[in-house]
């Protein structure tokens, strides 16, 4: 027979059992979640369908730090920046319907430059859906070909298990963008929740192939054979967390490495073997010697067409060896003698093993050799210029010497992106941060804000062309309201450079609609309460930049350079890498 | 409709391939059919997934089936196009990276077994009177479905020239509808699936698994 006693003691067993589980809505288990995720900073803009929410967000003041944005596009790319800067996860919340369709440029970026991002996006009632109900729209098949991953979820049971998965997914293997659509009924729907449980394993996704040891011996054997070995990097080393393990390669190898935009900063601007940019811009010695080199080894990178140039002329005499975790980027673009599945951080250590130590002097002192030539020819008349118009290289060489290469620096997109990328300094990883694959014009700004929130401690500056900053200016209203302290630079040249340099190249200087006019930005900045000033003159541009960087706050600067500066060297579209132009 | 529309993009492939081998050779030289065999989980918008893989580089898919495999929740689309091992090797990859796609297989014609089952609507009075329906049962190898007074429906299972040939023969007597469907396929190398689902349920691929953690602890493992 059952005594009280028993009773009680059951009682208090089962309120034991029950505080393991979670009484609430699917809102507040979404919110949690995220908590349980590390999320400490969301970038978001309410409305209509993910309203309830927003409600349970009230009570979450103190842990979670929402940024409202002005424009939905402005949050996924302040995500983006965050994501860079931080090496975290991102979190964008919208609305459905419009909300949802501003993100699209967003995640386009951040899947082709593989950025890790979770968005949440509001969606009607599910008896609503199919109904072309108000702010309704089909955001799982518009944002399929943008998404790593994307899922809706209709019911608030399913929200733990696919947020988890959604954490997982975003930032393990090649990382990506992956979306959220949950219906209003789930956000609103009373459930008993058991723990968080984070994911570790989906079986029909291997984020990383296995390691295969005889690849890297292959590899090893072809590197220490090599007489002109050449290392191509990409951001995988970045996403890899591998900047220790590559520069260990690199020591013992001796072999130089160049990088593509999106690897720029993995090891310092310094090192001795850093011999430059690849690509349409990049530097001289790099694309030249690319077809000179007898084995070529590509880390983490995935011959982008503004890589390689025309493919058919791209390093014909090289074996390429080609470390990527992702085995769809082997043999993509360019055949591998030797490809290496697996993540750079576990292959790179067990190359460092097999590979001779070695030094590749004379190899080197080619790239020297060009190098001196591109200096004499392009470089030094960008940053030391003598005529009176200043140009925006030399607002880099300014910036480098007062930061001394420990600023993050976020570009926009255009000329100014390049010459920024060409000539900005870097010690640290995670510094240069810009819209590589998907050339987003409007990215900066905003980007920027989310770097600002992901790396707090350092000198965050974007620099931006004056077309490009006209995309996304009503960013400065988050500025205004949240405090993040952004250095804007606006490099005015009056143009769309870019595609003025084009025409003007290309096109028999036919300047069809690049001719942009520009608002008073001084004035602007002034109107969201933020500091800025213009510089027209050579005589004020240091002083000036001191003042932007060492300004509490956020500041605006406006500087306006040359108006038909071109960026060079140069791959014309269609021609081979080593028939660069030097002008 | 549209695998009547393919079907005749196939035919005016062949005879363009045929035509065109002599201009240039080596443009044309690897195309040929493959057939893609895909193991991916049973989720909603998959499909659009994998589609969009092919109509974003504008390829166009000429047979596509999915079904259930010989593992419960576990889908097998059998896809096919007519490309060369190149472009099939690399949308394969693609394929394969979709998070819900467990593995990617693709064959050229000679390494499967594959049937495409075809139904033919034909008026009952023009067939009784003009041919007899025995000599089409045998010549085609084809069923008598369904007998009615008004029409007759015949089934035929085998390859595109088969059932296209008995197409052909009924064309003189009134062939009301025709329908075909998808190639199924089996891989003819294939050990089936099993084996292989217990490597990807495993947290290390592993070489060998004694038992299948899938359907022993399925609630610890995340599926779809």
């Amino acid at each position: 027979m059952e005594t009280a006693q028993d009773t009680i003691q059951q009682n208090e067993a089962k309120a034991a059992t029950s505080k393991t589980l979670f009484k609430g809505t699917g809102s507040q288990v979404l919110l949690n979640g995220l908590v349980e995720e590390g999320v400490t900073t969301i970038f978001g803009y309410p409305g209509g369908a993910i309203m309830p929410i927003y409600d349970a967000l009230y009570d979450y003041a103190d842990k979670l730090e929402h940024i409202l944005v002005r424009h939905e596009q402005g949050g996924i790319h302040a995500a983006q920046g965050f994501a860079r800067a931080s090496g975290e996860v991102g979190v964008v919340f919208a609305t459905s319907g419009p909300g949802a369709t501003n993100l699209v440029t967003g995640l386009a970026d951040a899947q082709i430059d593989s950025t890790p991002l979770v968005c949440i996006t509001g969606q009607v009632f599910a008896h609503l859906l199919g109904t072309d109900a108000f702010q309704e729209t089909d955001v799982i098949n518009i944002t399929t070909p943008v998404t790593k991953w994307n899922y809706q979820v209709t019911d608030a049971k399913e929200i733990q298990e696919v947020l988890a998965k959604a954490f997982y997914i975003a930032k393990s293997g090649r990382p990506g963008p992956v979306l959220i659509d949950i219906t209003k009924n789930a956000q609103l729907q009373l459930e008993e929740f058991p723990e968080y449980v984070k994911c570790n394993h989906i079986r029909s996704y291997r984020p990383k192939p296995k390691v295969r040891i005889e690849y890297i011996e292959q590899a090893a054997e072809l590197i220490n054979s090599a007489k002109k070995p050449f290392i191509l990097f990409g951001q995988g080393v970045i996403l890899g967390k591998a900047e220790e393990e590559f520069k260990a390669f690199i020591d013992k190898t001796g072999i130089p490495a160049a990088w593509t935009i999106m690897g720029e900063g993995a090891i310092p601007t310094s090192h001795p073997l850093n011999v430059g940019m690849l690509g349409m811009h990049g530097n001289y010695g790099p694309n030249v010697l690319t077809n000179e080199a007898d084995v070529i080894i590509a880390i983490g990178m995935r011959f982008d067409d503004r890589v390689t140039g025309r493919l058919d002329k791209y390093a014909k005499q090289a074996k390429v060896v080609h470390l990527d975790i992702d085995p769809a980027e082997i043999d993509k673009n360019v055949k591998a003698e030797v490809g290496v599945w697996g993540d750079c951080k576990e292959t790179l250590p067990l190359l460092t093993n097999l590979v001779n130590e070695n030094k590749h002097e004379d190899w080197l002192a080619k790239f020297r050799q060009y190098n001196q030539e591109e200096i004499d020819q392009v470089i030094t008349p960008e940053l030391y210029p003598t005529g009176d118009e200043m140009t925006m290289g030399e607002v880099l060489r300014n910036i480098n010497e007062i930061c001394g290469g420990d600023a993050v620096i976020v570009t926009d997109v255009g000329q100014h992106q390049m010459v920024a990328c060409r000539y900005a300094k870097f010690n640290n990883t995670r510094s240069n941060i810009t819209s590589g694959g998907l050339g987003t014009m409007g990215f900066g700004l905003p980007a920027a804000i989310g770097a600002k929130y992901g790396a707090p401690d350092k000198t965050v500056i974007a620099i931006i062309g004056d077309g490009g900053f006209q995309m996304t200016p009503q960013e400065l209203g988050t500025i205004m309201q949240f405090g993040a302290a952004v250095k804007i630079l606006i490099l005015n040249n009056r143009f769309l450079g870019m595609v003025r340099q084009w025409q003007q190249l290309f096109h028999d200087k036919r300047y069809s609609f690049v001719n942009i006019t520009s608002p008073d930005f001084v004035a602007l900045a002034k109107s969201y309460y933020i500091e800025a000033s213009k510089v027209d003159e050579r005589a004020n541009l240091r002083q000036a930049l001191e003042t932007m960087i060492n300004h509490e706050g956020s500041y605006l600067l406006e500087v306006m350079v040359g108006r038909e500066n071109n960026v060079f060297p140069m791959v014309p579209q269609g021609m081979s890498v080593s028939e660069i132009r030097l002008k | 409709m549209a695998l009547c529309l393919s079907d005749k993009k196939v035919l005016k492939m062949s005879t363009e391939n045929t035509l065109e081998h002599k201009i240039d050779k080596a443009d044309l030289e690897g195309k040929q059919e493959y057939t893609i065999t895909v193991y991916a989980e049973n989720r909603v918008g998959l499909l659009n997934r994998i589609a969009i893989i092919f109509s974003k580089r504008k390829i166009n898919i000429e047979s596509l089936n999915t079904s259930p495999s010989e593992i419960d929740g576990i889908h097998r689309f059998n896809i096919v196009i007519h490309e060369s091992y190149e472009v099939v090797r690399k949308l394969a990859r693609q394929i394969e990276k979709q998070i819900e796609v467990l593995k990617v297989y693709f064959n050229t014609n000679d390494e499967i077994i594959w049937q495409e089952l075809a139904l033919y609507k034909v008026s009952t009075d023009e067939i009784a009177e003009k041919v007899t329906v025995e000599r089409l049962l045998r010549q085609y190898g084809a069923s008598a479905v369904v007998i009615r007074k008004d029409y007759t429906v015949f089934a035929v299972t085998g390859h595109r020239e088969e059932t296209d040939a008995l197409v052909k023969a009924l064309e003189p007597y009134e062939l009301i509808e025709f329908v075909r469907s998808a190639r199924v396929a089996i891989i003819k190398d294939s050990a089936g699936f099993h084996e292989k689902l217990k490597e990807f349920e495993a947290f290390e691929p592993g070489e060998e698994l004694v038992e299948n953690e899938f359907l022993d602890k399925g609630q610890k493992i995340f599926t779809m």
